[in-house]
């Protein structure tokens, strides 16, 4: 499936012989590196650090893909996506998954050729403002000003809402999340919209963050998750089981600490198919035993994924809520390894 | 007997009056020469006082180090100058400089953008300073110097340090005995660069050398048989078919023969700085052949070709540049045969070609219109086919008529390169400075990263700017 | 092959397609037209291919589609339940709109600093030239966002604005209380009719009547200006003295306008601080305002540095001359200098021009929702058209240029006739 571009020998390693619509999986295993879609300017979910490195809640989803088919998390290429041009790079096999708080719709699943295999963060569009405003409902908003992103669900979602409850607005349209914060601290909207880990994670870094309340309204629902292409069912099992697997992880009690020692004192049959020590389930999707062990391994258990980079000890302090697991009354629910 | 009124010596010339000389005439003639200019000195006056007023504290409270976040920033100055008191954060800049220059170059790697930097002016020396040999090799030993000078603050003294160094002053020794040994230089260029910025094995940039050796090969045997034109094309197709065919198993064979090889360094890797100066000296590079084919089309006598030409210029011209960044990222692959695919900067710099092989026409053919109609004749007149005649007559002129406008494009290419963070690149002016924000410990930053870069690139742009002055100005001496 | 038009001489040999210059030219103009076809067809047959691996079609129903997003600042009637067609026709004038008016107030700027820049003023001329350099060499990119954030951060909250009894607010209105800035956008007067003329619908564009018999009256005046200006300058040529005229042009090119206005009953609306914001009046969005004063500022730079070149391109002998005549310095500039000036100042003016409305389209950078921003945005992004909206939005532009190119050499041409 490699077809060279000429010129590409001329740039020695800067051609990506892919496979766009099949077989991604060796594609990914005979390039020795999975290619991740990323988000550069997202705080706590993707953004590289002081040294370059990616570090965020859904680079840790790419991380524990990577261990999971290759073996090593270390070998991900992230490659910079905007919110225009992230699905046309996904579509054109630039990348392999799209890891970028993307939001699972209608008609970018079935218009797009699109699938979207889990929901790694159940999100919903809220409202923040300031609190000398004296607004306690996002219906109290008519006419305000409100900033929002362009390039996301979120335009379309504000503009239904105050249609249906029959009140005006105006948008300020804004780039990218910073620029929107931004403009919200220096007072030019009088509210901020955008999914409410987003709203969550602007707050915390605002100067005085108590000045600051988040709408109890939440005008959508919003399920980010990885995405890949059509028509590559096995690729898209993996990375769904991986996701999975980490879910999985965290309701049976796998950590990273206790990884390499869990699957020697435990006796749950199900921890032990997805450790690999029973049975294969690795082979069922071209993998190898430890398939699943190497994914949690990675970053750890979705638990830990989450509270390392956006949960409450994080100066972003999102709390679980919807994002809790089905056992402590969220909705994360891992289907049975089985 | 004397006329006692009459005086009979000279007497000393006295001084002018005070407002007549020195400081205050200066001052009367330039600034308070009428009412008109009075107010004009006045209102330039006050305009400069609220300028510096507005920003002095600010500048004056920065701080640059014992900070690591914003809110240290603002903690330090709150000390410093009291609670309400605004400062810049120029820790940022201490702390993620490299980023602004790299991107996210590997640091233990970066004598390698360094070195090529320092070639990059060595390879342009002969070109620019053609006729004079003793400012080629001045210039590489400055840059030599400053190259090491850059190293050691980089990098510290290290290996590669001496090597580079090494290179340089080897460089710099034949520039002083043999400049016109610098021009393989000049020609080779484009492949050191590619190796020493990508990393790999060195026999992938050596072996697609060799294709351009068969295309001269091939050109020697056909064009004395079918003319320049054929031979160009069959010689293309000859490097063509190496390139396509035989590149892989030969550079791969070499490499298993004696590998030799830097480490690899992805495109992903790039930004900053260093990737305005891939994108722009890349582009600009291939953009000026098919500039001078496009302006030779455009004035050709040929109907076929001429539309040909003047439709991909103005086409190309009447976009504007942020639509073909889209288009490289997001329709090329529509374009190109299924599951084809090649790295975004490789994208971006075959659109941005595209784009400034345009405008370079445009000034090739001002360069060919200001040539007076006897060099043509007088071409004609000696027998010069039209290759040759473009080839030993026109083009040594015209070329040397566009070099300003050459640069003054290349400075508008490189001002517009910072536009590639649209399609999601990390050039120096957005994409750094939107990833430096994402950062939890400096979001809140505006100022600081804007006046960096503003500060960086005003000082590419306005050299090369001052060098592009200094070169007419030279070309006019040579022609009046 | 039978690819010769001429009809073949007797001794026509094969080898004569390359060698005899005569024939070469075909030979080279047939093989690239067929080299040209094939690449044609090779990036067709690619596109098609790649359309039919990924299952999608090239359709431009989608324009006729609820586009279902706002756009703050049309000059035409939009909601979101209009189309996507009427949303790139609102982007459009977007773009055109900052186009002009930046164009306007550029060439202004540009000529009133090129000009300070050859003043004798030491000063004034060193500033000029420092301001040039500085506005040249940094991105205009830059220059686009600084302004923007000068903006929402320097300026007050419209909240600050609101005015309790018995306390002065922290801030004013400008201009006699007419027009706001505050740090979300400028608010200025609305022009009201009290009794307007009808609207007229054509298609999809409403027309008002009353703003074309504005333009209309305003036109007429300053037809009948230059009809009296000609009259005079006959009288002048006759008789040597020329009328004093100023107070008739005055009238002339005033009262029209002011009585038509008044029967239509104008008056303005002020804007005032209300609920969360300033209402009524006209509300100027940031983004729109950032984008034409960095517009402005940069290419007022780039039109000075050819506003100076025009200016030193015309000899001294010229100013010299006039000078010898007894014409007061202002009047060489403009009866002497700058017509001449002229000349060669405005074809890179135009090309200027064009520079400037495509570079419109980095208003991406403040979201500024231009053609690129709806069509090329978020009509883009919410319908995954990208083949459709690119070609359409790059044949748009392609369209403004080669109107814009048009006229820079119709009036090459017009130059060129007028030289002896």
């Amino acid at each position: 499936m490699k077809k060279s571009v000429f010129f590409g020998a001329l740039a020695a390693t800067t051609v990506l012989a892919g496979s766009a619509f099949a077989g991604t999986l060796d594609d990914v295993k005979a390039r020795g590196e999975l290619i991740c879609g990323a988000n550069v300017g997202l705080t706590g979910f993707g953004a590289p650090d002081a040294t370059g490195a990616y570090v965020g809640f859904d680079v840790d989803l790419c991380k524990a893909i990577a261990a999971a088919v290759l073996g090593d998390a270390s070998k991900v290429k992230y490659v910079p996506t905007t919110g225009e041009t992230r699905f046309t790079a996904l579509a054109s096999g630039e990348v392999d998954v799209l890891i970028r708080n993307s939001t699972w719709t209608f008609s970018r699943d079935t218009d797009l050729k699109f699938d979207f295999v889990a929901v790694n963060y159940y999100d919903g569009q809220g409202f923040m403002v300031k609190k000398e405003l004296g607004v306690s409902s996002a219906k109290e908003l008519d006419g305000a000003t409100v900033c929002i992103q362009t390039g996301t669900t979120t335009e379309l979602n504000l503009a239904d809402f105050f249609k249906s409850n029959n009140i005006s607005y105006t948008p300020v349209t804004v780039g990218d999340d910073s620029e929107a914060l931004r403009q919200y601290d220096a007072g030019a909207c009088d509210a901020y919209t955008t999914d409410a880990s987003g709203l969550a994670a602007s707050r915390a870094s605002l100067a005085n963050p108590a000045d600051h309340i988040i709408l109890p309204e939440i005008i959508s629902k919003e399920p980010l998750g990885p995405v890949v292409r059509h028509g590559d069912n096995n690729w898209g099992d993996i990375v769904r089981w991986t996701y999975y697997a980490l879910l999985e992880a965290e309701e049976k009690g796998i950590t990273k600490a206790n990884i390499d020692t869990v699957g020697t004192s435990t006796t749950d049959p199900e921890v032990k198919r997805l450790l690999g020590l029973e049975g294969d389930m690795g082979a069922m999707m071209g993998l190898d035993k430890e398939w699943a062990k190497r994914a949690i391994a990675a970053s750890g258990n979705y638990g830990e994924i989450f509270e390392t980079n956006i949960g409450t000890s994080t100066p972003i302090g999102l709390a679980r809520g919807l994002n809790a697991l089905w056992t402590q009354g969220g909705l994360q629910y891992a289907p049975p390894f089985r | 007997m004397s006329l006692l009124y009459v005086r009979r010596d000279m007497l000393a010339p006295q001084a002018p009056p005070a407002s007549q000389t020195g400081a205050i005439r200066w001052i009367r003639e330039n600034l308070f020469s009428g009412p008109f200019n009075t107010i004009l000195t006045l209102l330039a006056i006050w305009t400069l006082y609220q300028l510096i007023a507005l920003s002095w504290p600010w500048l004056a409270n920065g701080v640059w180090s014992d900070a690591n976040s914003m809110a240290d920033c603002r903690a330090v100055v709150a000390a410093n100058a009291g609670p309400d008191a605004s400062g810049a954060c120029w820790a940022m800049i201490r702390e993620r400089w490299h980023q602004f220059i790299f991107g996210f170059y590997p640091p233990e790697l970066w004598w390698r953008p360094i070195l090529t930097f320092a070639l990059l002016f060595v390879a342009l020396a002969p070109v620019l300073y053609s006729d004079n040999k003793g400012a080629v090799a001045k210039m590489c030993g400055v840059v030599g110097v400053l190259m090491v000078l850059c190293l050691i603050g980089a990098d510290g003294f290290s290996a590669h340090t001496v090597f580079a160094a090494a290179v340089m002053a080897a460089l710099t020794a034949i520039a002083a005995t043999k400049p016109r040994l610098l021009l393989i230089v000049t020609l080779l260029f484009p492949f050191v660069a590619l190796w020493l910025l990508w990393g790999g094995a060195v026999w992938g940039p050596i072996v697609a050398l060799i294709g351009f050796m068969v295309l001269a090969v091939v050109y020697g045997f056909v064009a004395p048989k079918l003319g320049p034109v054929m031979g160009a094309s069959i010689g293309f197709i000859a490097a063509c078919l190496w390139w396509l065919l035989l590149q892989s198993y030969v550079s791969e064979a070499w490499q298993a023969l004696l590998p030799f090889e830097l480490i690899e360094v992805d495109s992903d890797k790039f930004g900053g700085f260093l990737l305005a100066f891939v994108i722009g000296v890349a582009s600009i590079s291939i953009s000026l052949p098919l500039g001078i084919l496009l302006a030779l089309g455009r004035r050709s006598d040929m109907l076929l070709i001429k539309t040909l030409s003047v439709g991909f210029i103005e086409f190309v011209r009447g976009v504007p540049l942020i639509t073909m960044l889209f288009t490289a990222s997001l329709l090329l692959q529509y374009f190109l045969p299924p599951q084809t695919n090649f790295d975004l900067i490789l994208r971006v710099v075959i659109l941005v070609t595209i784009f400034s092989a345009a405008y370079n026409a445009e000034v090739v053919r001002g360069g060919l219109a200001a040539l007076p109609r006897g060099q043509y004749e007088a071409a004609d007149a000696l027998g010069l086919d039209y290759w040759q005649a473009q080839r030993l007559i026109i083009m040594p002129q015209a070329l040397k008529i566009s070099i300003p406008g050459i640069v003054s494009t290349f400075i508008g290419l490189f001002k517009d390169t910072t536009l590639v963070s649209f399609v999601g690149l990390a050039d120096p002016l957005r994409g750094i400075t939107t990833i430096v924000r994402a950062d939890i410990a400096w979001k809140g930053i505006y100022w600081e990263p804007y006046i960096f870069v503003g500060g960086i690139f005003f000082i590419v742009c306005f050299g090369m700017s001052r060098y592009s002055m200094y070169l007419e100005n030279k070309l006019k001496t040579d022609h009046s | 092959m039978t690819l010769v038009t001429e009809p073949p001489k007797a001794n026509f040999r094969l080898g004569m397609l390359i060698y005899d210059t005569r024939y070469r030219s075909y030979t080279i103009q047939v093989i690239v037209l067929i080299l040209f076809l094939m690449g044609v067809a090779w990036l067709a047959n690619n596109t098609i291919e790649n359309l039919a691996a990924k299952d999608k079609d090239i359709n431009f129903g989608f324009l006729w589609n609820r586009a279902g997003y706002d756009i703050d600042q049309h000059l035409i009637p939009y909601t979101n339940d209009d189309t996507h067609f009427r949303a790139l026709l609102v982007g459009l004038g977007n773009t055109l709109v900052v186009a002009l008016v930046g164009c306007f107030f550029s060439t202004i700027l540009g000529v009133i600093i090129g000009v300070l820049r050859l003043s004798k003023n030491w000063l004034v001329a060193r500033l000029m030239t420092i301001y040039i350099e500085i506005f040249r060499n940094i991105p205009l990119l830059l220059w686009i966002i600084l302004v923007y954030v000068v903006f929402s951060e320097t300026r007050p909250a419209p909240r600050d604005f609101k005015i309790v009894e018995g306390q002065t607010s922290a801030a004013h209105m400008n201009f006699f209380d007419t027009i706001a800035v505050t740090n979300r956008g400028t608010n200025v007067p609305a022009p009201l009719l009290t009794n307007p003329l009808p609207t007229v619908h054509l298609g999809f564009l409403p027309i008002s009547l009353s703003l074309i018999a504005v333009i209309v009256v305003i036109a007429a005046s300053i037809y009948a200006n230059i009809l009296l200006r000609r009259r005079t300058k006959v009288v002048q040529e006759a008789t040597g003295i020329r009328p004093t005229i100023w107070w008739k042009s005055l009238l002339i090119l005033c009262v029209p306008v002011v009585a038509l206005l008044f029967a239509m009953g104008l008056h303005w609306e002020y804007p005032v601080f209300k609920g969360f914001n300033f209402n009524g009046g006209i509300n100027i969005a940031h983004s729109f305002t950032a984008l034409t004063i960095a517009l402005t500022l940069y290419y007022a730079s780039v039109i000075a540095e050819t506003v100076r070149a025009g200016i030193q391109a015309i000899s001294r002998g010229q100013s010299e001359a006039s000078a010898a005549l007894g014409i007061r310095p202002g009047r060489i500039m403009s009866l002497v200098i700058l017509p001449q000036a002229l000349r060669v100042i405005i074809p890179p003016l135009i090309s200027q021009y064009l520079s400037l409305t495509k570079d419109t389209s980095l208003g991406i950078a403040v979201s500024y929702l231009d053609l690129r921003g709806t069509l090329g945005g978020i009509t883009l992004n919410q319908t995954g058209r990208e083949l459709e909206c690119m070609t359409l939005m790059m044949l748009i532009y392609l369209i403004i240029s080669l109107i814009i190119s048009a006229v820079m050499n119709a009036y090459n041409a017009s130059v060129k006739l007028k030289e002896r």
